[in-house]
């Protein structure tokens, strides 16, 4: 990973710099020391660290633009910081960047039922904006794996998913407005409580930036009432071409499961070994989950229990009980951990249309086999977003080389078959390189003069996103 | 003034080349069922010949379209897999009293948006894929055809509700839904306009999933349900009892009622301007008093206010305090719009706009004047 020649003269001017910065920010909200720096050297893609210069952790909007205003008139580049947790080193720092984290700004603005919405600071966790308005039966919608940890800053920045993106979409979807600071210290708010945009909908550019537009400190989200209840079905069948078959019939019968997981055979194993689910040791495991009412519950499982019969499933488990319902999600939800304790991994999340389901399991199979390495498949089949986990050994040198070259095929493969490099991890530095197989000169152009418009100076989130040559004339202007 | 009715991208892509090396202003066309800012200066520049499905996998839930393809033609060859557009596009003619036909082009650069908005998302929400010939002659293309995908900025939604001043759309992928197979209609009668809200907003915070929250023009209140029947059926039962406390609700079958509110149909063919407000739900009330007499259609549980007012009123002026923002929708035929189509944006936010148009649209020719009118200091 090619990162660009950190500013000799940026790491000369340390002191002066954390001297401004320190003037407009409490003591303990300014860190400088090596050491500490070392929690900020890398995010959730821990294969590559660069502690920075240094990290600033504001309270307040107000401090955002304080800060801000001083790494512009320094020429500073500026990493802005979730909670860590991207898997596509989008929080990476360089090493004559500030790292601005949010974490810091958690609270809780305003709550508003009868509007259905709530206004936090962005350094607030997912799970956190669910816990404070679950008590009254609302929840919010995008729920990626990291939920317990991930900032709703992060969330935005990679316009974040979850399992169940297929009936409640992701943070684009679910995201109303924003206050948002721009590199030169201007304060924008975007959108609020009501619905659409004026002019240009600059909150969907905003969604999904990567931290290259600005930093946002406040969100306004939709949050939703509970359904009555929820229930899956779990449903095992031989070749994953019947399964990918399934998935397809149950969408075209009008029926719109909250999630279709869906787990390949090395997958299903290592759950299984690791959380003993109960999982039947087969080719492809389909979890499907229907929400609603009882009545509604039942009629939806009718109808996919009608389909998945249909195509002679090896196993066909309904949930009678809140126990058996956990039991069939404790494989699935611990699918990452079970990995992380046979190997090393590297996860992936190109999304294909779900028709090419079965053609592309069998083409990450072939790949996998020629570069002699593993992977476990697990995905949410219902939106076509993959995750191959890829296995290796990190203390094998080379392998993570190898790995990292068998991931960039598999994705080039998503493209190929009319997908994309990523469904909601984001392009960080990790698929940076890989934008040039998705789009062509006149796309990234575009992109760039998006950029172009917010950040002129190039300081914000640098080397993320776009392919070094192609954004060196802006980054060096 | 000459017509270009270009039948493919590359074709888009030299009318405005030569456009923009003679600075000649294009004025962009769909369908023109809606000529939100006015017929536009200079030569018409038509997508109606980029026709056509380029494809569509109903196991993917996913359709993608040229520009120039009718509504129409996107609406039947979904229904007949059972699918639909689920943000529920209006149908402008009856409103703005124009022939012609709806295209996808037209639809997206107006993020057009019915009732069901508030539970589906808006056009903009439903998108997956663009393409674009921007002012320079570039041809763009974002996003693809699969419903997931954060690969780069999101030009996506950028183009919608760009009103052709960013580019001239030239193809569009949605992500389409199952048609529901019943709709029901729970339906208050006798509510004001702050009772009705207050009915809807509690409706909005049921578990039953309500697809459609309406109140007509001091007439009935109404909210949709839709799903398979069984479902339905419990669910209108179950929020009939649950707004218990604003009256003995109805409960109405089929989907027809709300053509009407998706189509603005109680404003059709009576004169005075048309405006859309869109405020928070809660809002609602206060647009509806400041308007005075006005008439008032509430969409979107209270969040989308069309009103029908005196073409000289000030409405912008009257909802000063309220946030949230205003577009005329259509002004009496031969009558120039008196105020300023779009809301007037915030310094910050206008910037970056005007720092948009110029980036796809150096010279200015796309449009010119749509939606970056000189606006007049309000008094």
């Amino acid at each position: 990973m090619r990162m660009p020649e950190p500013d000799a003269a940026i790491i000369a001017r340390k002191d002066q710099i954390v001297a401004r910065l320190s003037a407009v920010l409490p003591d303990e909200a300014v860190i400088f020391d090596e050491t500490e720096l070392r929690a900020y050297e890398c995010d959730a893609l821990t294969a590559y660290r660069c502690p920075p210069l240094c990290a600033v952790l504001p309270a307040s909007t107000e401090e955002v633009v304080e800060i801000l205003k001083i790494c512009h008139s320094e020429g500073v580049p500026v990493v802005p910081r979730g909670s860590g947790t991207s898997l596509a080193g989008g929080a990476l720092p360089t090493a004559d960047c500030v790292i601005l984290g949010v974490a810091r700004m958690n609270q809780v603005l305003e709550t508003d039922y009868d509007n259905r919405v709530i206004r936090v600071q962005t350094g607030r966790t997912n799970l956190s904006v669910t816990g404070e308005v679950e008590g009254d039966g609302f929840f919010y919608a995008p729920d990626p794996s990291s939920q317990l940890a991930c900032a709703i800053a992060g969330n935005i920045a990679m316009n974040s998913g979850g399992a169940h993106c297929l009936k409640y979409g992701v943070t684009t979807n679910n995201l109303l407005g924003v206050k948002m600071v721009l590199m030169d210290g201007t304060v924008v708010e975007l959108g609020g409580a009501h619905l659409d945009a004026p002019g240009y909908d600059l909150l969907g550019l905003v969604c999904g930036s990567e931290g290259q537009l600005g930093v946002v400190t406040e969100a306004t989200l939709r949050i939703l009432k509970k359904p009555e209840g929820a229930r899956p079905v779990l449903i095992g069948y031989d070749s994953n071409e019947v399964a990918g078959a399934c998935v397809s019939d149950i969408i075209r019968a009008g029926v719109l499961p909250v999630a279709i997981e869906f787990m390949d055979r090395p997958c299903i194993r290592a759950c299984e070994s690791f959380a003993k689910a109960g999982y039947p040791d087969v080719e492809a495991l389909l979890i499907v989950e229907v929400e609603g009412s009882e009545a509604e519950i039942q009629e939806q499982l009718e109808k996919i229990v009608g389909i998945a019969q249909r195509h002679n499933p090896v196993e066909l488990r309904e949930s009678s009980s809140e126990m058996e319902s956990a039991l069939i999600w404790k494989g699935r939800k611990a699918a990452f951990g079970a990995m992380g304790q046979i190997a090393d991994y590297i996860c992936l999340d190109g999304t294909i249309p779900v028709n090419e389901l079965p053609h592309v399991l069998k083409r990450i199979t072939e790949l996998t086999n020629s570069y002699g390495l593993r992977v476990a498949n697990v995905f949410h089949a219902g939106d076509g977003n993959m995750h191959p986990l890829i296995l290796y050994n990190a203390n094998d040198p080379g392998e993570l080389e190898k790995a990292e070259a068998l991931g960039a095929d598999i994705l080039r493969l998503c493209v190929e078959v009319g997908g994309c490099l990523t469904g909601e991890h984001g392009v960080g530095v990790e698929k940076r390189d890989l934008m040039p197989d998705q789009y062509g000169p006149n796309d990234l152009e575009a992109q760039i003069d998006v950029k172009d418009v917010f950040d002129p100076s190039w300081l914000l989130n640098p080397a993320k996103v776009f392919p070094l040559n192609v954004s060196e004339n802006r980054r060096v202007a | 003034m000459a017509l270009f009715e270009p039948n493919d991208e590359n074709a888009v892509a030299e009318v405005i080349r030569t456009a923009q090396a003679e600075a000649r202003p294009l004025a962009i066309r769909g369908g023109g069922t809606r000529v939100v800012g006015g017929e536009g200066d200079g030569d018409v520049l038509t997508t109606r010949n980029l026709t056509g499905i380029t494809l569509y996998e109903p196991g993917a839930l996913t359709i993608v379209a040229r520009a120039g393809t009718p509504l129409d033609e996107i609406r039947s060859t979904l229904a007949a897999e059972g699918q639909h557009l689920a943000f529920e596009p209006m149908d402008a003619r009856g409103l703005t009293g124009r022939d012609g036909t709806p295209t996808v082009g037209g639809m997206v650069a107006a993020n057009v948006s019915g009732p069901r908005r508030l539970q589906a998302g808006a056009c903009r929400d439903c998108m997956i894929g663009v393409r674009f010939v921007d002012g320079t002659g570039r041809v763009i293309r974002n996003g693809g055809r699969v419903m997931k995908n954060v690969t780069g900025l999101d030009l996506v939604r950028m183009m919608a509700g760009s009103h052709g001043t960013l580019g001239v759309i030239t193809e569009v992928g949605f992500k389409v839904l199952p048609e529901p197979a019943a709709t029901a209609t729970v339906q208050l009668t006798g509510l004001d306009v702050t009772t009705a809200v207050a009915a809807m907003t509690a409706a909005m915070g049921t578990p039953f999933d309500v697809t459609g929250a309406a109140h007509q023009p001091r007439g009935a209140t109404m909210l949709r349900l839709e799903g398979f029947e069984g479902s339905v059926a419990y669910r209108a039962g179950a929020l009939a009892k649950a707004l218990k406390k604003f009256g003995q609700a109805e409960i109405i079958d089929g989907p027809e009622a709300w053509t009407d509110i998706r189509d603005v149909t109680a404003f059709a063919g009576k004169d005075g301007a048309v405006w859309r407000i869109s405020v928070k739900p809660t809002d609602g009330p206060r647009v509806v008093e400041a308007l005075g007499g006005a008439d008032c259609l509430l969409d979107w549980s209270g969040g989308l206010v069309w009103a029908l007012t005196d073409p000289e009123f000030d409405l912008r002026a009257a909802l000063t305090g309220i946030p949230g923002h205003a577009t005329l929708m259509r002004v009496p035929v031969d009558a120039a719009p008196k105020w300023p189509v779009f809301h007037p944006e915030p310094a910050p936010v206008a910037a970056l706009s005007r720092g948009l148009k110029a980036k796809f649209d150096p010279q200015g020719i796309l449009n010119p004047g749509q939606m970056d009118r000189p606006v007049p200091e309000p008094a």
